[in-house]
Formats: structure tokens, C-alpha cells, sequence
């Protein structure tokens, strides 16, 4: 059943025509479902296009190459060029920051999948047959491939950090009850269905013009231009959409980009690459896998006295966006609640595997497992119902500084859990599992209610920012370009809904176009949830100055003063007059008024200093809870998911449907991630689930047909953002913890009083060892 | 006679080609030859759905719209079918088609990349009469990934275009698509290519089909492709000369016979449900869990069975049935018991030019319980990690004879001797007395670890799934020991 806030007239005031808070359609809506959307694969293709295929050793994940006999490969049919780090003109790198990612492996094999050279050739086929055909010898090493074996050699990527708030060693000793114990929570593939695709074009003058399936257009741009030793300006890169990313194309897609340039580059022809999709799960990066560790104080009613917390993160071989996924995991080891005293140290491990990278959360999401695990830990020990002992660790008044020193100073959940408390009918629910779980030999239910607080801003504070280009045509349609990128997420569709907003013209009459390097330069990606809060304000401020320019102008022509020009229903009220707007732009262009504005925003109130591990690393949380009942098969470990309820905050919502679609797509991310998503990796470091047969994300099944979704009544964000809405990329993701903490909640029913050893993701293996390690002993 | 084109239907038009290549798969023809973009490939491997179109098919005279994975189908396949891919759907004015209509007004695309193969998938359920439950939309829906949405949106779309009463301009033009199908299956042999060199043949009498293996042995022969599609798109193996099952006449034929059923070998699954249901509600329930409905559109039991996988779900049901197998060489016919077909690890019982051309399975007597259970990391369209089939003979409370199989617990689909002589004279009131037996599966098994799950978690599965067969024998019902596939009976009783 569709929820009921699409029903509603309006989410979100505005003072247009009403285009923000609205459940539009996707603005590509009608192209999806006929197929006319076009990816980059579907460009036509220009004449003399070449293609570009990636080879790799396949037997070896470590170690340096003695020889590299490419003579087969070259003689293969159709192939034009074989190219390797020697055939690099500029900079051997697609690194996001630290300069450790080789575009080609020069000398040496850090993981299984590197890329060592790649074929160019007529045809794609053709490309792919010859990529197999190389002799690639090297003098293997022992590949470091868990993030155990990482932390026995002590290498890392990053330095270690911390966040330390007074002596949790010393306070958990004085406190009543103490516990401890440590889970692995696994990494997780994309699976964005559209693989990472590029196309390169190159121009006069040595330019080149890149067509990426990109999260970073601005990045792909700086990295081609290093790698071909040309200037930024030389190279422009383009993304109408990609099919889905959630972080998988913010640096990963820079490989293939250089590849595709590099290439044509070469040959001086258009060059195509569009991985295979097995060889895209072994040569990305992925979510972070985390070896969690805690041990915790708490008082006989279950609320915490300290809290000592390790994230260990697999990493792989480079750091990639390591930092910063392990600095917000840290950032969330909290979640929701208050540690009075605390350590959250994290180890950025080095393994000889794929360089691990964003992924939809950023780290948060295993950072929240360490809190949700206590929670149940918790409630488990003290014999204690678990959402009580959430409701009692909850930030509160007096209760409200996290460990990384920041106030939370808009903490809705106690009253959004409560709401959430009643509606899903919990305390009814769990005495109707009780008795269920005391008749039932086999099957045991399970439920559980999670919730989530999710801190909004890039860590790294330069990247708050944004910049967008508006053009109004005299015939009063109106063309919008932003730096933010569009992966599904809905963000085209918002952005033009505010432009709309703004001049007061219906929503039809506001064209998105690609995101282009050329048009807004010096972008940051699109991620951390912030899309529509960055671009959505610089559109906004791009299309205010055109009107403020637009209504001087009228109120000129009408002798008023320029505030009482209004703009709505695309007319444009003026000293009682109504001019269409189209007319007051052709006008604007007789009196040699500009109607094309940049505008630009740099997020407020940010001053987190890492170096000293102080200030505001937030503007502000976004909110939300889940609660989920699971049945377990205590024989086979089997689980389905019966019932989910979610309540979550997005401030006034730009557009209900789409949020909607952010909650529902990221919850049902989240459970694939913690239930039938695994990555297994052979001892040799192989990735041996690199195929949609063997890695299994949710089908339709999966999502329960009893799934209740609302948005929190919100009174608008209290931070001023676009139309006081908040992001909501990623926070959904995080009400999944729900579900795998109702399977430890039914595995608990076994043997009260124990902690199940259950480790995410939770398969029917995994389960079923959890089960049997309340058993035994 | 002998025809060296392809034909099929397409926007109302016989196409017809003689270029086909032997390995050339559907997906490519559509994007690489015909520029038309709106199939996407996402996998390339059969399990995405990014690029299910529907084949319009005539069974049983009647025309039927099935899902089918353009990325493993090979062209070839697709003769004497309608072809509907996502551009041929909305209507002469750009009118979108209903599905299409319901998945925009729903918000059921994000990205979108997934959304013309859902719409095809839908296409298919929307004319598949009848309206749309959930659990309809969900098996219609299982060899489709969404990463964006979480289903729901596109799941209320289906529920509410899918209403059995088909109003397209496809159903407008029924008659007269089944009247030009019918014309296009001329019943001729279709060759294309050399027989030196390579070629595309498709024999359209099993005669035919034996001589001309017989000549080529060193050929491949493909049913549905669900198997040999991957080797030509993920092994890039080269496979010049392709016979194509698909049009033989006599290997699709079905039957009941005296002891039960008779499956030709190029049964689909899909077409196999009505008999299987015939003998036992967990071979629908299995059946249901195998592949998606764009393999079973199109995969076949013949296929299933000479893959000689020891993940194959169809053998250990089969076998545990007591199934014979047929095969043809030349002229030449013999039959086994069908666990005896698999010898080793990619080894079966088959000679060279000697082909599969069909299976006898028993039905059950009044006296046998018959279970078979899937296990796997994802209940919709996952390959088994565990399964376990079970046919028990139970005289007053007592097991006086058993057939035990599993997949996935040796190099083949294997029978548990040891298991099975131990459960003889089991009284089925006294579990205690099961234990020895599940530990006589650890002799009969030494599963491996691999990707889908560990050398333990395998044995202490089996020995689950026997336990659970046994508790399911001695009374107890599915609606306490499963989470999925409960059977009708308990489900009525529970009702
Ligand atoms: C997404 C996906 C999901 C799948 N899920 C499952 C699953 O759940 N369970 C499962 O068991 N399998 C599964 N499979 C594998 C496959 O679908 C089955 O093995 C199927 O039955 C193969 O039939 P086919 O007609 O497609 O065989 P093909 O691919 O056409 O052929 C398979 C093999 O059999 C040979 N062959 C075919 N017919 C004959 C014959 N009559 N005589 C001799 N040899 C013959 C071929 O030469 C080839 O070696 C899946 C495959 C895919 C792509
Ligand atoms: S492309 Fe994935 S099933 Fe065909
Ligand atoms: S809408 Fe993106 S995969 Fe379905």
C-alpha cells in the first residue's frame, strides 16, 4: 500500500506555485519506463569508436610482476592498441586524496583484480577475448586478506584516531553491571545495475570531453587532465545519470574514465569502456567490512556508564576515502545515545584486497552496529525489554553532548520513538511473540525497534559547497545546471522543483541538464546525503538574483517598489497588473536585463577540526526508527521478515514520493546488507561472490508485504536549509540495523540471559551458528 | 525441407534473417544491430532482469507472453516467436502501455536502469490472466533486481495494472498474432552456416536432431541456454556449432502415463508446474525457488539434468522419486535409473552424439510422504546451497522403505545409502531414536566450503532437513516447521 503522506496536497510550504513539497514524478520518469532514458551505453555510438577492456592477473593478489608478456594480446583479432603504465603521458593515478591508486599497476599487484594493462579494440568482444589473453608472471606474497590478518601486520592506511571523553577504563569499573564482546559486520557490493561505464570523445587541441557514470564529475575532470598533462580546461566531464551508485561511482568511477581517455588519447578515436559486471565486482571498491569491538558500563536499569569502543575497518590496499568512512563510523558509534564516558578508537587496517570505499552511510552504519549491539547486549544481561533500554540511553536533556563534543541540540526521538512505540503496536506485539516463541518447537519470532540518528554535512568541511547556473529564455523556460549529479536519488527532479518554486512557473517549464564541468565548475560529489541541500540552495540563490533582477525591472516599468512584484502561477503581479512571465522575460531582454545567474552556497556553522578532534562537524541529524519482527527456522537458520513500521524525519519534504523512495530503497539496501549480502573471499584473496548468482541482494520477496512507512509530522527542519527539508540519502539505510537486531532478539528467546554471537551479515549459516552457540555449553 | 533463415514477429513484422551467428545472444542483436537502447544489460549473466523482454509463443495453440533474458538467449531461439521488447510497448500516439502507466503514476523508478526489464516482466503478468495477488507480483518479479526502490512502489504498480483483463493492443491483435505465429512454424529444419566452418542448426523432429548430432558430435547442444548462455558471455567460449533444441517437436511433449508422468527433455519448467503439482505440492514449491520466471520461461529439464550440476535443484527431487532416464543416440535408445547418470564431478553417463530425450516420473502411492526442501543464502531465485528430497514409505507409523537425495553435499546430486538403510523400520512418534540416523548422513556426505556455505553448516543442514522430513512425516505440520512453501493441507487446516 502506497504511504499515506502521498495522498497529502503539500509537504512543504513555499510561496510559488507550489512545485516544492509536491509528490511529482521523477523528471525522467516517463524515459524510464519506456526505455528512452539514456545511460551512457546508449549514446549512439560516434563512427570509429574503439573499446577498451581491462586485464588483470588472475591467479595473483600480491606481489611484484617479473614479467609481463602482452604478445598475445596484441596479436588478437581487432585489437588496435595494448596500453600500460609506460603509455601514461601525465600522472599514473585516480586516487580521490592521497595520490596511492595506480590507473595501471606499474611493477607491482596489490590485490587480486588490479588492473595491470588494458586492450583497446574494435569491438567490445573483442577487447574482452584479448584482455585473457596475457601472460602476467609474478612473485606472489602471502596476501593479508581479513581485517585479523591486517591487524596481526599493525599496517594501516590512515593513522589511527580517537575520541576520548573522560576514563571509561576506570569509570566501567565502578559501574554495576559491565559486559563485552565483538561481531564482524561484512562490506557490502553496490550493485548499482547500471555498471561503471565511460566514454571518451576527444576534441580539437588535444581536449577531451569524458562521458562518466560519475558521482564527481569535477574529480574525473582533475584526474584525466594529471593523467594526459593537460590543464583542468582542457577536459570537460559530463553525467546526464547513472544507473544507481549509492557512493560506488563517487572515486571509483575515475578508473575508468582515465581509461577510456587514456585510450583515445592513444588512438585518437572515440574510446568506450563498460566493465563487464563480474569484473566490476573484483576490480571496486566496496563497503567496508569492520571487526567490531566493545565493552561497556551500565547501572541495574541498563543505562550506559562507559562505553570502550574499537572499529577495526578492512580498508584494502589504499586509503581511498578511508579517513573519512572510518571518521563518521566513529562519529555514529553512538547512534542515538549518550555515552557519559567514552573511548571510540578506530584502526584504518591495510589488507591486500580491493581498496574499500563509499558506500551508502559512509561508515556510519557499521559505527552504529557497535551501539545497537550493546543496546540488545544490554537488555539481553539485565533480562530487560530492549527498547527500554534504548529509550533509557537516548540523548536527553543534560544528556546531550556526544563524544566528539558536539550538542545535539534538535533531538526529536524520544518523541518520534514513542510515536513509532505506539503505532507499530510494540508492547501488544511482544507479548504476542512471547507466546508464540513458548508454543512454537521450531520457529521463533523476533522483534526489535531501532532508531537512528544521522549527522548531515561533509566531515571535510571544504566540501560544503555548491554552485549552480540558471538561464531564463525569453520565451520564459528556464534551464537549470548545478554541480549535484542524479543517480536515481531524485536530486534533478527537487532542484528543478525550488527553481520552479522560486519564479513561480510550473514545473514543466524548468529543463535539468547533464552535469557539466564547463557549465559549474570546481564541484564537490554528490553524497553524504547532501545533494538537494547544497545544490537545491545554490539553484535557489542562482534563480533569486535572476528574479530580483526580473522584478526591478517591473517595478520600474510600474512604478512599485521591486518587493511587491510577485511571482506565482507563471505570472508575475505588478501594481495590480498581471504579465505573464514569459513576457516580462522577453521584456527584460529588450530593456538589456541578464537573465543568467551563477549562485553559490558554502554550508554554515561547520568548524570540526580533526587535528584536535573539536568543533561542529554537523548542521544538523536527520532521525528515524524501524521496527521489524522477524521468524527464524531454528533448524535450517532460515529468517523471513514479517512486519516492518518506519518513521522517519525529513523536515518539510520537497517531495514526499521521492523521500519516500530514499526510505524504502535504503531500508531495503540496509537488509540486504545485514542479511543475504555476503562477500566471501578465498584464502588466495580471491573474491569468490562476484556475480549476482552468488551475491544476492533483496528481491520483491524479500521486503515484507506488511511495510508501514510515514514521515514524522515535522515543523521543518530547525537550521534554515532549502524550504527547511533534510537529507535523506542515507539516514534510511541505517532503520535496517531494526531487522537484524529482531533476529538476535529471536535467537535470544533460546536461552534468556545469553548473548547471541551472531555476526552480520545474518544468513541462514550465520544464524544458524548463532543458534548453535546458545546451545552449546 | 530445410530453411537457412530465422523469423520471427516483431512490431507486426515477419523478420527475417540469414546472418545469424551461432552465438550471437538476443541482447546484442537488439542493441548492437538494431540500435534500440531501451533493453539494458546489467549482468549479462541471466540473473538481473535489466533485460527481459517477452516472447509471444504459441502453446497448446494459444498464445502466451513469457519473460525471457535477452542476455542468454541466443537469437536463433527466438524463431517462430513474437518479440516485444520495451519500445514496442506504448501505443502509436506515445501513449504509455498500461504497466508502464501504473510503474510512473507509483514512483517506481529511481534510476530507471532496471525499470524497462520490470516493465517487461509486468507486460507478461498483465497478460497472464487472472488478477495479480502479491505473491503472483513477487514470482513475476524474482529474477528482476531493483537496487533503488525496496519494490514496493513498483509492486503496488503491478497489483493494480495486472487486474486479469488485458485491454493492449496486443490483446486487440490476438487472433491475428496467433494466426501469423501459427504460419511461422513451418515445421522445417533450420540450418544456417557450414558444416565445416560452424553453424546454426535447429532440427524440428527428434530424427532429424539424432542424425545430425551423430554427424557432429563436437557440437553444442542448447535448450533453454540458462546454462550455455553464461559460457558464451561470462567464459567467452567459443561455440561454433550450436544445435538448438527449442523446435523439436517431439522433446517438448508431455504426458501422463500409467506409473505417472512422462517429461520430454525439453520441458520447461515453467511447463513442467502442472504435472509436477500433480505429484506433490513441494515440487511447485521447488519449482517456484528455480531461477526466476525468465528461466524458467525457458530452461529445461533436459538441460537441468545434462548440466549434471551438483547444485541442480530438479535431480535430487527426481531421484528421491525413483525417475528413469531416456537417452538417443542415432537410432540407438537406452534408459536409466537417473541417479546412475551422474558419475563424477562434470562426468555424466552420456555418450558422444547421445542427447537426453526425456524422463519417467512415478507418482506417488497413497503410502509414500514425499519432502523436499531448498536452502539457500536468498529464498527467490538463488542456486541451493543445501537440498534435500525425501520419499518415504510409511506403513502404520513406520518407514518400512526410503529414497534420500540431496544437491549440493557431493561432486553430484547424490542418494544417501547409508541414510536411507538406517531410516528403514524408523517409527516416525519417537525422535529420539532419529539422532543415529541424521548421523548416518555424515557418512554418506563430505560436503565442501564454498561461496554459498561451509562444509558443517551443509551437514548439519542435511541432518536438519531429514529431521524436519521426518517430523513433517509423523504429523507435524508445515505451518510450524517452515517459514516458506507450507503445504496446502496445513494451510487449509490452519484456514
Ligand atoms: C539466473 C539463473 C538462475 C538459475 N537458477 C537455477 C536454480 O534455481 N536451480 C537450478 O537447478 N538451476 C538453475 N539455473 C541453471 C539452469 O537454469 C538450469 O540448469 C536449467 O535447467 C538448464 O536448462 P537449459 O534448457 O537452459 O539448458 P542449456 O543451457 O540449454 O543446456 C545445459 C546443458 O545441457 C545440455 N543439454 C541440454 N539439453 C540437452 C539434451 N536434451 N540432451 C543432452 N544434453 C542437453 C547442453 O548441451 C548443456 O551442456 C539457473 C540459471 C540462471 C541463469
Ligand atoms: S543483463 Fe542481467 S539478466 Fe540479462
Ligand atoms: S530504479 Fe534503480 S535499479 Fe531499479
Amino acid at each position: 500500500m502506497p504511504p499515506e503522506v502521498l495522498q497529502a496536497e503539500r509537504t512543504a510550504p513555499g510561496d510559488g506555485n507550489g512545485a516544492v513539497g509536491r509528490a511529482l514524478a521523477h523528471d525522467s520518469a516517463r524515459g524510464h519506463v519506456q526505455g528512452t532514458a539514456r545511460f551512457i551505453d546508449d549514446v549512439p555510438e560516434p563512427a570509429a569508436l574503439v573499446h577498451v577492456a581491462p586485464g588483470y592477473a588472475n591467479h595473483a593478489a600480491r606481489g611484484r610482476i617479473t614479467a609481463l608478456d602482452l604478445d598475445a594480446v596484441r596479436a588478437a583479432p581487432g585489437v588496435a592498441a595494448v596500453l600500460t603504465a609506460a603509455d601514461i603521458p601525465g600522472k599514473n593515478d585516480c586516487s580521490p586524496v592521497f595520490g596511492d591508486d595506480p590507473i595501471l599497476a606499474d611493477g607491482f599487484i596489490a590485490f587480486h583484480g588490479q588492473v595491470v594493462f588494458a586492450v583497446v579494440a574494435l569491438s567490445r568482444d573483442e577487447a574482452r577475448r584479448a584482455s585473457r589473453l596475457a601472460r602476467i608472471t609474478v612473485d606472489e606474497e602471502e596476501p593479508r586478506v581479513s581485517v585479523e590478518a591486517g591487524l596481526a601486520s599493525g599496517e594501516t592506511v590512515v593513522p589511527d584516531y580517537q575520541f576520548l571523553r573522560g576514563e571509561p577504563g576506570a569509570d566501567m569499573k565502578q559501574a554495576p553491571h559491565t559486559g563485552s564482546g565483538s561481531l564482524h559486520v561484512g562490506g557490502q557490493e553496490h550493485f548499482y545495475l547500471e555498471g561503471q561505464v565511460a566514454l571518451a570523445l576527444p576534441g580539437e587541441g588535444g581536449a577531451m570531453h569524458v562521458l562518466s557514470s560519475t558521482q564527481h564529475p569535477s574529480e574525473i575532470q582533475h584526474l584525466v587532465a594529471a593523467m594526459l598533462g593537460k590543464p583542468d580546461s582542457d577536459v570537460v566531464c559530463e553525467c546526464r545519470r547513472m544507473g544507481g551508485a549509492f557512493g560506488g561511482k563517487e572515486s571509483q568511477a575515475a578508473q575508468w574514465a582515465c581509461l577510456a581517455a587514456l585510450a583515445a588519447s592513444v588512438t585518437g578515436s572515440a574510446a568506450k569502456l563498460r566493465l563487464d559486471r563480474d569484473d566490476d565486482m573484483i576490480m571496486t571498491g566496496k563497503r567496508h567490512d569492520f571487526r567490531v569491538d566493545y565493552s561497556y558500563g551500565c547501572d541495574d536499569t541498563g543505562r550506559l556508564v562507559a562505553v570502550d569502543g574499537a572499529l577495526n575497518a578492512r580498508c584494502g590496499y589504499s586509503a581511498d576515502l578511508s579517513m573519512a568512512v572510518c571518521d563518521r563510523a566513529m562519529f555514529h558509534a553512538d547512534n542515538a545515545y549518550f555515552y557519559p564516558s567514552a573511548r571510540i578508537l578506530s584502526r584504518r587496517v591495510k589488507t591486500d584486497t580491493v581498496s574499500n570505499t563509499a558506500f551508502r552511510g559512509f561508515g556510519g552504519p557499521q559505527g552504529m552496529m557497535l551501539a545497537e549491539r550493546m543496546m540488545d547486549d544490554i537488555a539481553c544481561r539485565l533480562g530487560l525489554d530492549p527498547l527500554d533500554v534504548r529509550k533509557r540511553n537516548l540523548y536527553g536533556r543534560g544528556r546531550d553532548i556526544t563524544p566528539y563534543g558536539m550538542k545535539v541540540g534538535d533531538n526529536i526521538l524520544p518523541r518520534l520513538v514513542r510515536e513509532l512505540e505506539t503505532t507499530s503496536d510494540y508492547r501488544e506485539r511482544r507479548r504476542g511473540i512471547a507466546a508464540f516463541n513458548g508454543s512454537n518447537r521450531f520457529l521463533k519470532k523476533g522483534m526489535s525497534l531501532t532508531p537512528v540518528k544521522f549527522g548531515i554535512a561533509f566531515t571535510l568541511k571544504h566540501l560544503n559547497q555548491a554552485g549552480a547556473l540558471v538561464h531564463v529564455y525569453t520565451d520564459g523556460s528556464v534551464l537549470v545546471n548545478h554541480g549535484g549529479t542524479e543517480m536515481g536519488q531524485g536530486l534533478h527532479t527537487k532542484v528543478a522543483q525550488v527553481v520552479a518554486e522560486e519564479f513561480g512557473i510550473g514545473f514543466e517549464h524548468v529543463k535539468i541538464t547533464a552535469t557539466k564541468t564547463d557549465m559549474v565548475p570546481n564541484t564537490t560529489p554528490t553524497a553524504a546525503s547532501s545533494g538537494s541541500d547544497l545544490n537545491g540552495m545554490a539553484a535557489k540563490r542562482a534563480a533569486a538574483t535572476i528574479k530580483d533582477r526580473m522584478a526591478a525591472l517591473a517595478g520600474r516599468l510600474y512604478q512599485v517598489p521591486k518587493a511587491e512584484v510577485r511571482f506565482a502561477d507563471s505570472t508575475v503581479t505588478v501594481g495590480g497588473q498581471d504579465i505573464p512571465f514569459a513576457e516580462l522575460a522577453k521584456t527584460c531582454f529588450l530593456e538589456r536585463v541578464s537573465l543568467s545567474s551563477t549562485g553559490y552556497f558554502a554550508t554554515p556553522k561547520i568548524t570540526w577540526d580533526r587535528a584536535s578532534a573539536s568543533g561542529r562537524p554537523f548542521l544538523y541529524f536527520a532521525y528515524g526508527a524501524a521496527c521489524s519482527e522477524v521468524t527464524i527456522d531454528t533448524l535450517t537458520g532460515e529468517m523471513r521478515v514479517d512486519r516492518v513500521d518506519l518513521l522517519h524525519d525529513v523536515g518539510n519534504s520537497l517531495n514526499p514520493a521521492i523521500d519516500i523512495g530514499q526510505i524504502e530503497g535504503g531500508f531495503a539496501q540496509g537488509m540486504g546488507w545485514l542479511t543475504t549480502e555476503e562477500l566471501v573471499f578465498d584464502a588466495k584473496g580471491r573474491l569468490t561472490t562476484h556475480a549476482p548468482s552468488t551475491y544476492k541482494i533483496p528481491v520483491a520477496s524479500d521486503v515484507p508485504e506488511d511495510f508501514r512507512v510515514a514521515l514524522w509530522k515535522s515543523k521543518g527542519n530547525r537550521e534554515p536549509t532549502i524550504y527547511r527539508s533534510k537529507a535523506v540519502g542515507e539516514p534510511p539505510l541505517m532503520l535496517a540495523i531494526s531487522v537484524f537486531s529482531a533476529i538476535s532478539n529471536a535467537i535470544a528467546s533460546l536461552n534468556p540471559g545469553r548473548v547471541p554471537a551472531l555476526d552480520a551479515p545474518a544468513t541462514p549459516e550465520t544464524i544458524a551458528r548463532a543458534i548453535r552457540s546458545m546451545q552449546d555449553a | 525441407m530445410t530453411r537457412s533463415s530465422v523469423r520471427f514477429l516483431h512490431r507486426g513484422e515477419v523478420v527475417s534473417l540469414t546472418d545469424v551467428g551461432a552465438n550471437e545472444t538476443l541482447l546484442d542483436y537488439l542493441r548492437l544491430r538494431r540500435h534500440a537502447y531501451g533493453t539494458k544489460e546489467g549482468c549479462a549473466e541471466g540473473d538481473c532482469g535489466a533485460c527481459t523482454v517477452a516472447l509471444g509463443t504459441l502453446q497448446d495453440g494459444g498464445l502466451e507472453y513469457a519473460p525471457v533474458n535477452a542476455c542468454i538467449c541466443l537469437l536463433g531461439m527466438i524463431d517462430g516467436k513474437e518479440l516485444v521488447a520495451v519500445e514496442d510497448l506504448a501505443g502509436a500516439n506515445g501513449a504509455l502501455h498500461p504497466v508502464q502507466d501504473a510503474v510512473l503514476r507509483h514512483h517506481g523508478s529511481q534510476c530507471g536502469f532496471c525499470t524497462p526489464g520490470i516493465v517487461m516482466s509486468l507486460f507478461t503478468l498483465y497478460h497472464a490472466g487472472g488478477r495479480a495477488d502479491r505473491q503472483a507480483v513477487n514470482d513475476t518479479l524474482a529474477g528482476n533486481l531493483c537496487r533503488c526502490t525496496g519494490y514496493r512502489p513498483i509492486v503496488d504498480a503491478a497489483l493494480e495494472a495486472c487486474d486479469g483483463t488485458p485491454r493492449d493492443a496486443f490483446a486487440a491483435h490476438r487472433a491475428n498474432t496467433t494466426e501469423r505465429l501459427a504460419a511461422l512454424n513451418d515445421g522445417e529444419d533450420i540450418f544456417i552456416g557450414d558444416e565445416e566452418a560452424g553453424f546454426l542448426a535447429a532440427p524440428a523432429t527428434v530424427d532429424a536432431l539424432a542424425r545430425l548430432y551423430v554427424r557432429h558430435p563436437d557440437a553444442t547442444l542448447v535448450a533453454g541456454a540458462t546454462d550455455v548462455g553464461l559460457w558464451i558471455t561470462k567464459q567467452l567460449r567459443a561455440l561454433p556449432k550450436i544445435i538448438l533444441l527449442g523446435r523439436v517437436a517431439g522433446l517438448a511433449e508431455m504426458r501422463e502415463t500409467e506409473q505417472g508422468f512422462y517429461f520430454g527433455a525439453g520441458v520447461t519448467h515453467a511447463q513442467a508446474e502442472p504435472a509436477m503439482a500433480a505429484i506433490d505440492p513441494d515440487l511447485v514449491e521447488l519449482l517456484r525457488r528455480f531461477g526466476g520466471k525468465q528461466v524458467r520461461a525457458v530452461g529445461t529439464i533436459g538441460g537441468n539434468i545434462a548440466n549434471g550440476s551438483p547444485i541442480g535443484d530438479s535431480m535430487p527431487a527426481l531421484i528421491a522419486l525413483g525417475t528413469t532416464l531416456h537417452l538417443r543416440r542415432g537410432q540407438a535408445t537406452r534408459s536409466m535409473p537417473l541417479e546412475d547418470f551422474f558419475i563424477d564431478y562434470g562426468k555424466q553417463d552420456r555418450a558422444a552424439g547421445e542427447f537426453v530425450t526425456g524422463i519417467d516420473v512415478p507418482r506417488l502411492e497413497s503410502d509414500h510422504v514425499f519432502r523436499c526442501y531448498k536452502i539457500s543464502k536468498r529464498f527467490d531465485q538463488d542456486i541451493s546451497a543445501v537440498l534435500g528430497a525425501f520419499r518415504f514409505t510409511v506403513e502404520t507409523g513406520r518407514i518400512t522403505h526410503a529414497r534420500v537425495a540431496f544437491g549440493g553435499m557431493a561432486a553430484t546430486p547424490k542418494r544417501a545409502a547409508a541414510t536411507e538403510s538406517a531410516l528403514r523400520d524408523l517409527p516416525l512418534d519417537d525422535p529420539q531414536g532419529w539422532e543415529a540416523i541424521c548421523k548416518a548422513l555424515a557418512m554418506d556426505f563430505q560436503p565442501i566450503d564454498d561461496m554459498r556455505a561451509g562444509a558443517r553448516y551443509r551437514l548439519e543442514t542435511a541432518q536438519a532437513l531429514l529431521r524436519k522430513a521426518l517430523h513433517e512425516a509423523g504429523g507435524t505440520a508445515s505451518t510450524e516447521t517452515r517459514l516458506v512453501g507450507l503445504r496446502p493441507e496445513d494451510t487449509e487446516r490452519a484456514a
